[in-house]
């Protein structure tokens, strides 16, 4: 970790003085229909060693607002009118947003100037190249370095950004690492010419959280030592809470405010920053509903008991073991990273797996107790109309080609319920219970949001009178001041219809708001179960710990990262399992 | 990689087993066999066979055996001694008639392969980057039309334009002084200046289906995350196109060869008939009138072979130059 | 999600729309589809009704017709002043003075008016009923109207290409109906169960595909007994072509299958209690149906290929049967097209048949998902 001193800093502007100004920048897309201005009318300046996050919901422009500083934008994107002004070190001035986005000009600022990381580093990366070859490019480019000391350089750079046997990993390809590894492959690449300034395009977004955690202290680390200025996208408050010094605030291409990230955390002046403030911060706490809900009767019996349950794929043991019960009228939270098997855990419940071993015993409403895992044929088809799901993907989930009325009414029509005029009675009055408009039924899925779409598929789940729903990421794909409408509404319906809930989710702010009791999965085992409050603030498994740790808190004013470390398996094996991921305890 | 071409070519056993007994099946589909035709022919110019004879002449070529024995005899023959049996019509061995008529089956098939290449690769990339442009509708134009001309149909319009206007007879992929020549440089050179013509009117379909690959390819590739990084890199326009979409758009399209071959072969086929190329289908096809069961089995095996081996080397192609495949 | 925005298309009108409507609505916007679309009709229209098109009757022979050239048809009558009125002139036959060839030379004195919607030779409708009407009929029977010339046997080439529209179009439709059913069945299993049926599938699949279809065909066609009836005929060449087609369908609806097979909405259904059969019929099959229609009308012209060259090669359909490919074969020596070069007309009938298909199906294609823009 010593490396990273060695990056020596290049002579830099003085200090005060903007390192970027945009100013009155327009970037429109001409469409059939016209032109349509993703970015309206913006301006902003990043000075040197300071970070600047841009935040906004999806369709925002904070993409195509960083992606027009290098006039990468995607076709038939162009910057329309504005200025992005770059000071160099040397005194002289460019404005990025004159120049041809073709031109040697702006060739030579991209790399060199200005560096980006995106979203995705297994798409960003190719496929078909290895990693020092992408990383040696840049240096041959710009620094005119011959084949061995870009080599050598490259192999420095991966040391830097903490890539563990850096000379092997260089001539490995971007499929051959891991998510987070390759995020820092990414940074490597970006950083070989020392830029001024680093764009990174929600470059922890397609992460986990601890691995989120890590990319950010090494950014922030990099940032200290070379002295860059960051341009952040993000839409995660919490991220912007942790890293910003000034906050812009995008919504529909116009910035909404811009200012010191106290100032946005703590003085929002605009309405709309505030509305996006206010649904973070209701995430940090318990739903209002449940505060006013009398406590939960601990001692009645089980509506479900999962034991021993386990599904293997091959070899691979996506569940091992686990053991949970639930209780009626609760809401169970499974939480847990990606690969750690919660996916599976809900699908198994619903029997779109069959469980390779284990039991789940549900309790019908007569009392009899039926296993899940050995049921079949009318039995399941009967368990399953009072088990249901609401699945994460609010576009996946609805089949287009079926009108919402269709879809909603499927269950009631196929289980011989309802037909005919009763079933479009039936429609109209679960539209109305999960806030829709019934004059809407016969539109297709394609007419409504993100929003809308999951309300419909929590309309389908509740047609059926269910006892139980299982719940799978079902508000990871909203926006977040859609999130907690979408969570409000299904604690409504518990109230309305007694239901018990089964809650997966990686976001344990939406688990804290939502959930009674929580179970933490790591690696297909259940490590930890216990009262939300108390898993989400002071958990016993040193797992849960490390995964509290790494969540960035939305408040600017708690950025100590000191309590922060990875979670190492204890190995079954004398050799430390772990050193692919990276460094230790820090 | 060496585990996967081992494995590949394991794969290979059962399929020319299959193409070979498909191969066996195909002859001896007809009503009848060799024997019942000869009969017929000799028939036609009032001679007689009596019954003795026929079955002689049955045994002797093992006729009168149950097909699966027969056919276990000629694939022995041919793994053990090359020995693809005796062509009725022809009396001599059917080994000695194939060859260079498969030879040059495949150097047609091959120079028209690269043909394809050369002209659709660039085109495609031209096409896929200058999307709606004037050039790309030329170019999508000769696609369709290029899609839609049967070949022996090119085939004839070529002979009649050149027949008619120039006086020339294009037919054949030799002058007459060289058909029966030995190999030498001289009827070489003289194969390449008969060779443009069928190689054209084969590669003018192939090229206008791989050109289509080739801009949906590139078209695939071009809007991906990974040529905008290459782009903020500060890379040209140019050098990036070559370096990133293009090379990976090369993937789909070296796996083309596995369907692009037996096209080729397929097609070399009937344009051979109607030029009357010294090559394996107007043979085939005269064998096949003639049910002379060695002699058609022989090419319809050979042929079928030939493009299983073509699929062979496009997925070890891909496999070099793919590392997703290579290091699976 | 469909973007209304391109479509132009109001968003209350798209909210309500059918995926068939989007998928209209898309293809529309493809104009030189639109053309191709309103070609392949007319061209499958000809071939419903042959005779209704023809002039002459495409089996009569006429000595005296001998590689009669094209004639022209004058729209407009100039003797009285000028007004409309169709007509085209008789023909002379006269020798070359040098060759003594036979050489035909449009005899101006003789005007033959063309009567619409008149009576010409009798011919049966789909076998329903006879009739003798013709869209264009000669006024004169004794001076035929030979469009795109006569042959070796002076008959009407265009009424023998306009007859060869039916069975040439309709083996591409009923072929590829074949190839699908395989297809469907074949690739619907391997995709629906996945595994090892999968698996072993694949492989088939792979197989077939890597085989080079006409030496097979030639091979499959070698075996058709000679003095079979003509529909039987057909069949069998149908079924031949279809023997080969189907890997490539099959292959499409696999791979439908088995992306449908893990959509969410799948996944709902069958939570939903629908069962396997309506799963199949309601959300698979509807998601995946515009595909494969595309997928379809791509494989027909590949079909109308096969036949016409199987045909030519003289190993598909066997005169008298009338197909594009048979009347090919007319022009298979150099010297036959050396004196009537319009023989090729039929091969003209192909290319824009088989062009107009590749149109229509690959803007199809592009419009078959509104979905996924």
């Amino acid at each position: 970790m010593t490396d990273i001193l060695s990056i020596a800093p290049r002579p830099s502007i003085a200090p005060g003085k903007p390192l970027l100004e945009v100013k009155n920048l327009v970037t429109e897309f001409a469409l059939r229909t016209g032109a349509f201005r993703a970015v309206d009318d913006l301006s902003f300046s990043i000075e040197p060693g300071k970070t600047l996050c841009v935040v906004g919901e999806s369709g925002s422009g904070k993409s195509v607002t960083a992606r027009s500083i290098l006039q990468i934008i995607d076709s038939p994107g162009e910057i329309a009118s504005g200025s992005i002004l770059l000071h160099r070190p040397d005194g002289t001035s460019l404005d990025l947003a004159k120049l041809d986005p073709r031109s040697r000009a702006i060739r030579s600022v991209r790399g060199r100037d200005i560096a980006m990381i995106f979203q995705e580093p297994m798409s960003s990366l190719s496929p078909v190249h290895t990693v020092g070859d992408q990383i040696t490019e840049v240096l041959r480019l710009h620094l005119n370095m011959s084949k061995a000391q870009a080599r050598t350089e490259a192999i420095s750079l991966l040391r830097q950004v903490e890539i563990p046997d850096p000379e092997k990993a260089l001539d490995r390809y971007a499929f051959q690492y891991s998510g987070g590894m390759r995020q820092r492959a990414m940074i490597a690449m970006a950083l070989a010419c020392k830029p001024q300034l680093l764009i990174a395009d929600e470059p922890t977004t397609a992460l986990d959280v601890t691995t989120q955690a890590e990319i950010l202290d090494l950014i922030k680390r990099l940032q200290q030592s070379t002295g860059m200025a960051v341009l952040f996208i993000t839409h995660d408050m919490g991220v912007v809470a942790q890293i910003a010094d000034d906050v812009l605030v995008m919504h529909h291409g116009v910035a909404k405010e811009y200012g010191p990230v106290e100032q946005i955390f703590h003085a929002p002046q605009d309405p709309y920053t505030r509305m996006l403030i206010g649904s973070v911060l209701k995430l940090e706490q318990k739903a209002e509903i449940r505060l006013a809900r009398p406590p939960l009767d601990t001692t009645a019996e089980p509506i479900l008991e999962i034991r021993n349950l386990s599904m293997h794929f091959g070899e691979m043991k996506a569940l091992n073991d686990v053991s949970i019960a639930l209780l009626p009228g609760e809401t169970l939270g499974i939480v847990g990273e990606s690969g750690s098997g919660k996916t599976t855990m809900g699908r198994s419940i619903m029997r779109l797996y069959d469980p390779t071993g284990g039991e789940m015993l549900y309790r019908r409403a007569d009392g009899k107790v039926v296993d899940l895992a050995k049921l079949g044929g009318a039995e399941l088809k009967a368990a399953r109309r009072e088990l249901r799901m609401v699945f994460q993907d609010p576009f996946g989930s609805l089949n287009p080609r079926m009108t919402v009325a269709q879809v909603i009414g499927e269950p009631l029509l196929v289980n011989g319920i309802a037909r005919g005029k009763e079933l479009d009675e039936r429609v109209c009055h679960l539209m109305d219970q999960v806030g829709l408009d019934p004059a809407g039924r016969e539109r297709y899925p394609h007419a409504f949001s993100g929003g809308q779409r999951q309300r419909i598929g929590i309309a389908r789940a509740i047609t059926l009178n269910p006892r139980i729903i299982v719940a799978d990421e079902a508000t990871s794909a909203l926006d977040v001041s859609v999130r907690f409408q979408v969570l409000d509404l299904l604690m409504r319906l518990q109230d309305e219809l007694g239901l018990a809930y089964i809650f997966i989710s990686h976001d344990i702010g939406v688990i804290r708001y939502m959930c009674d009791r929580v179970g933490v999965m790591y690696r297909g085992r259940l490590v930890e179960v216990g009262e939300a409050d108390k898993v989400c603030n002071a958990p016993d498994h040193p797992y849960t710990q490390a995964l509290i740790s790494a969540i960035p808190r939305p408040d600017p004013r708690d950025r100590d990262r000191s309590g922060r470390f990875r979670y190492i398996e204890p190995s079954p094996y004398a050799e430390p399992s772990n050193v692919k991921n990276g460094s230790t305890a820090r | 990689m060496l585990k996967f071409v081992v494995k590949r070519l394991f794969w290979m056993i059962p399929s020319l087993f299959a193409v070979s007994f498909l191969a066996f099946v195909l002859i001896q589909l007809p009503p009848g066999d060799f024997v019942t035709t000869y009969i017929a022919t000799l028939a036609s110019s009032n001679e007689v066979i009596d019954q003795n004879t026929a079955a002689s002449l049955r045994e002797r070529f093992g006729l009168d055996q149950p097909m699966l024995i027969q056919y276990f005899k000629w694939i022995w023959g041919i793994l053990t001694r090359g020995d693809f049996g005796i062509s009725f019509e022809w009396q001599q061995p059917v080994s000695g008639l194939i060859w260079e008529r498969m030879a040059l089956t495949l150097i047609l098939a091959l120079v028209s392969l690269i043909a394809t290449w050369a002209l659709a690769l660039p085109i495609g990339v031209y096409s896929a980057v200058k999307k709606y442009s004037i050039g790309d509708y030329t170019f999508t134009a000769f696609t369709f039309f290029g899609l839609s001309i049967p070949s022996f149909l090119l085939a004839l319009v070529l002979m009649y334009v050149a027949a008619v206007e120039f006086g020339a007879d294009v037919g054949g992929l030799f002058s007459p002084e060289y058909e029966t020549a030995s190999w030498s440089l001289a009827k070489m050179y003289d194969l390449l200046t008969h060779l443009w013509l069928p190689v054209a009117i084969l590669a003018i379909s192939s090229t206008a289906s791989l050109i289509r690959v080739m801009r949906a390819n590139m078209l695939d590739e071009l809007p991906k995350p990974y040529v905008t990084t290459a782009r903020a890199k500060g890379l040209s326009e140019f050098r990036l196109l070559i370096k990133y979409p293009l090379r990976i758009a090369l993937n789909p399209f070296i796996s083309t060869i596995a369907w692009l071959l037996p096209n080729l072969i397929s097609g070399s086929v009937v344009v051979a008939i109607v030029l009357n190329l010294p090559t394996a289908a107007p043979l085939l096809l005269q064998s096949l009138m003639a049910q002379d069961m060695y002699l058609a089995g022989a090419f319809v095996l050979l042929i079928c072979a030939l493009t299983l081996i073509g699929s062979l080397i496009s997925d070890i192609l891909l496999a070099l130059v793919d590392p997703r495949i290579r290091l699976e | 999600m469909v973007d209304v925005s391109i479509t132009n298309i109001r968003p209350d009108r798209a909210a309500v729309a059918s995926q068939w409507q989007l998928i209209w609505w898309a293809f529309k916007r493809h104009r030189l589809a639109m053309a191709a679309l309103v070609v392949t009709l007319a061209m499958y229209i000809v071939a419903l009704v042959p005779g209704f098109f023809a002039i002459n009757d495409p089996i009569m022979q006429n000595a005296r017709s001998t590689f009669h050239p094209p004639q022209r048809i004058h729209l407009f009558d100039t003797t009285n002043g000028f007004q409309f009125g169709p007509h085209y002139y008789g023909m002379k036959l006269t020798r070359d003075p040098n060759t003594l060839a036979a050489v035909f030379v449009e005899d101006t004195g003789v005007k033959v008016p063309i009567a619409f919607f008149g009576r010409g030779y009798t011919y049966s409708v789909l076998g329903l009923f006879n009739t003798d009407i013709h869209l264009i009929a000669t006024t004169d029977k004794t001076k035929p109207l030979y469009l795109f010339g006569a042959d070796r046997l002076g008959r009407d080439v265009y009424s023998r290409t306009v007859q060869g529209a039916q069975i040439s179009l309709s083996i591409g439709l009923v072929g590829v109906f074949l190839s699908l059913l395989l297809g469907i069945v074949l690739g619907g299993i391997s995709g629906y169960y996945g595994g090892r049926i999968d698996f072993v599938m694949q492989r088939v699949i792979d197989f077939v595909l890597s085989l080079p279809t006409i030496p097979i065909w030639l091979a499959l066609a070698a075996a058709l007994p000679q003095g079979w009836p003509a529909t039987l005929q057909y069949m069998m060449i149908t079924i031949i072509l279809s023997l080969t087609g189907w890997a490539q369908l099959a292959r499409v609806v696999r791979g439908r299958f088995l992306s449908l097979r893990t959509e969410e909405f799948v996944a709902a259904a069958r939570l939903d209690g629908v069962s396997e059969g309506r799963i199949i019929f309601r959300h698979m099959l509807p998601s995946f149906s515009s595909h494969i229609i595309a997928s379809m009308t791509l494989a027909v012209p590949a079909m109308i290929l096969a036949e016409t060259s199987l045909s030519f090669l003289g190993l598909g359909l066997q005169p008298p049967t009338i197909s594009w490919g048979v009347l090919l074969r007319e022009a298979q020596n150099i010297r036959s097209i050396a004196t009537a070069p319009w023989l090729f007309m039929p091969g003209l009938a192909v290319v824009v048949a088989v062009m107009a298909l590749n149109l229509f199906g690959d803007g199809l294609r592009d419009a078959a998902d509104p979905y996924n823009k």
